[in-house]
């Protein structure tokens, strides 16, 4: 999935919570329980070997459900939680082993952080409050208020700069809680269960607009979730944690095509499945298929035979044209098929959702090509394949 | 008989303690005394000299811009009646003298409390410490103050502090403990140092808690001006105790009446600052 090199590197972390953690921590290499260590030594494992790799302007949300470790990963991220063992790298830097003065600098200028209760400082006003982190910079008075106005607008807070955390909704604290982190301009953002605490309607247009910020800004996001669907809104990679350890990380549609174990597919059980999986799971390779200098003629004989419902056309380079219907042709004679063309917009993408290729098939002659993003055909989708692919899915069994 | 385990010479160790600090230190307090016994008694002739009608409207105008209007009137009212009660020397005595003494206990108290609050290790010393200041009976500072400060005024102002500083000192330690912890994990995640956070979130947080226990400081501090007559204080507590010495009830109950009504003043207004902080806050 990723190809550019990591941004952060999360690489054997283990946390273990105790006023002495040598024993628990040898009990660990020696493969003992979390439980087994809890009535051996009283300490509490709270991560357990955790490695991943975020690269740079993604968007990796961490999840599992309460106790499963996922918070406490976060906050090992920027030393919030002191990892037992383990290194964390952004870009060349271990944090694990900066220094007091090191840590703080890195997190000034680095690292943002948006919180589940939003945290804003009570007795600031929302400009101060976003200020917060330049101030403590000792960026000058003038350069902040401006640098925090202009992350003030960029989550549609403009005009309530002076107003108290108490007078504004859940949601807009939030923006707030999100422009003080925007504020820094840091590399990667931090989010602990940043919208758990909103209602549901409120929480998917911050997902929207997360999603669409990130386009923009090109942040690097680790984000805290208990729900798999704001995962899945958030669109990126999902590393699934369950008491304190990775059970498996990958796409949402990984997960669904191939759970790790029971877990991981009772955790996606009610997943929607339209949301999830993409066009260019569900494709097959077109079976007719004909450049568009071909004939009609030609072009009958290849559709009758493979039993599609239209002929796909493409040019030279390969790029979906449109279709071409059997009446079409068969009325045709020797015509070029660039000539006959019709439904050039019968084409997903192939990142494209079932719910997206749904639509279009529905308005559609019973096939549509599933595209790159230069056009390029990758496979098709007739009615039948769409079908097939539900059935599949709902097929498998649950234990 | 069996019972002849000799009696432990406390009271012997304590006055070797104190002739030790006396013979030693007294040459210095003796001398900070003369120096806060000056300003005392020249606060307290400023205000004294003053028309009394003047001292009362500029008062009761410092209030109204603090606190309301009515905490205003009832202040210009209440001192208008220790006045008229013949009182007003006494009172402006005893307002200073609690004024300098809690400007004391402020000094000294915030910055321990802070201490307390930012260090375990302080606050394990600090605690038992504040029991015993808050649970010794307040007669009792009256006595080792004398040979430190003399009698009068700035013995009276001693013992005060002491006696009236302990509430200060716990609330402002609890009021930073008491930050809500996500404000804390806040501060940190932003890279604040330690006197960032302290100075930024913890103690603006704080404010309102530290506001309660200036009041209370404020209070204890009247109660132990009033029992500092004892050593030649003076003020209000000094017109009881002529009082009691010549047993005069009805002029025993007029200064017990006057005292009441200081206090009510002196706490409405400070309750009115440390709710009004408090809604600044929410």
């Amino acid at each position: 999935m990723t190809q550019s090199r990591p941004r952060i590197r999360v690489n054997g972390l283990t946390k273990i919570f105790a006023d002495r953690t040598e024993a628990a921590l040898a009990l660990l290499k020696a493969g003992q329980s979390r439980a087994e260590i809890l009535k051996a030594t009283g300490a509490v494992v709270g991560l357990q070997d955790v490695s991943f790799d975020i690269a740079e302007g993604e968007i990796l949300v961490v999840m599992g459900l309460s106790g499963s470790g996922k918070s406490t990963c976060l906050r090992c991220i920027n030393r919030l939680i002191e990892p037992t063992a383990g290194s964390v790298f952004v870009d060349d830097v271990d944090i694990t082993r900066l220094g007091e003065r090191e840590l703080m600098e890195f997190r000034r200028t680095r690292f943002g952080m948006v919180f589940q209760q939003f945290a804003l400082f009570p007795h600031r006003s929302i400009v101060k409050n976003v200020e917060y982190g330049l101030e403590v910079q000792g960026v000058p008075a003038s350069a902040r208020r401006e640098r925090a106005m202009a992350a003030l607008e960029t989550v549609g807070l403009k005009g309530w700069d002076q107003h108290f955390p108490s007078q504004l909704s859940g949601g807009m604290q939030q923006r707030a809680g999100l422009a003080r982190a925007l504020a820094l301009n840091p590399d990667v953002l931090l989010m602990d269960e940043a919208f758990s605490a909103l209602d549901p309607l409120i929480r998917r247009d911050m997902q929207g607009e997360l999603v669409a910020l990130q386009k923009r800004l090109k942040k690097t996001i680790v984000f805290v979730s208990h729900d798999l669907d704001e995962a899945i809104a958030l669109g990126g990679r999902i590393v699934l944690m369950k008491d304190g350890r990775v059970v498996q990380q990958g796409t949402a549609a990984d997960f669904l095509a191939n759970p790790a174990d029971d877990y991981v597919r009772r955790f996606v059980e009610h997943i929607d499945v339209l949301g999830v999986v993409t066009a260019g799971d569900a494709m097959r390779p077109p079976t007719a298929v004909k450049p568009w200098f071909s004939t009609a003629a030609e072009a009958l004989a290849s559709l009758v035979q493979s039993g599609e419902p239209v002929m796909t056309v493409v040019c030279q380079e390969g790029r979906f044209q449109g279709t071409v219907d059997a009446d079409t042709l068969k009325a045709a004679g020797e015509t070029e098929l660039r000539l006959l063309l019709s439904d050039t917009d019968a084409c997903v993408s192939s990142s494209a959702t079932l719910n997206e290729t749904v639509v279009k098939l529905a308005g559609g002659r019973g096939e549509i090509a599933v595209i790159d993003a230069d056009r390029s055909l990758r496979g098709v989708i007739a009615n039948a394949d769409l079908v097939a692919t539900l059935a599949r899915r709902r097929a498998q069994p649950l234990h | 008989m069996a019972f002849e385990i000799p009696r432990i010479p406390l009271a012997d160790w304590c006055d070797i303690a104190l002739d030790w600090a006396t013979e030693h230190f007294s040459g210095v307090t003796r001398a900070l005394s003369a120096v806060i016994g000056t300003g005392i008694e020249t606060i307290t002739d400023f205000l004294v000299d003053l028309p009394p009608w003047l001292v009362i409207v500029a008062f009761g105008l410092a209030v109204w811009r603090l606190t309301t209007l009515r905490i205003a009137l009832f202040s210009v009212l209440g001192f208008a009646f220790l006045w008229n009660l013949d009182l007003w020397r006494a009172t402006m005595q005893s307002l200073v003298l609690v004024l300098v003494s809690t400007l004391f206990a402020l000094a000294i108290g915030i910055p321990i409390g802070i201490g307390a609050a930012v260090s375990k290790r302080f606050w394990r010393v600090v605690a038992p410490v504040l029991d015993m200041m808050q649970t010794m009976p307040s007669f009792v500072y009256l006595i080792p103050a004398i040979p430190f400060f003399g009698l009068g005024a700035v013995s009276a102002c001693f013992a005060t502090i002491v006696f009236a500083m302990p509430p200060t000192i716990r609330l402002t330690a609890l009021g930073i403990m008491q930050t809500p912890p996500e404000l804390v994990e806040a501060a940190d995640a932003f890279g604040s140092s330690r006197w960032q956070k302290l100075f930024k979130v913890q103690l603006p947080l704080a404010i309102p808690t530290i506001m309660a226990g200036i009041n209370q400081t404020i209070m204890l501090a009247l109660s132990m001006v009033v029992i500092a007559a004892m050593i030649g204080a003076g003020g209000l507590g000094g017109e009881v105790w002529k009082a009691i010495q010549r047993l005069e009830a009805g002029q025993g109950f007029q200064a017990g009446i006057a005292i009441v009504v200081l206090a009510v003043i002196l706490d409405r207004i400070t309750q009115h600052v440390a709710r009004h902080m408090r809604r600044d806050k929410a």
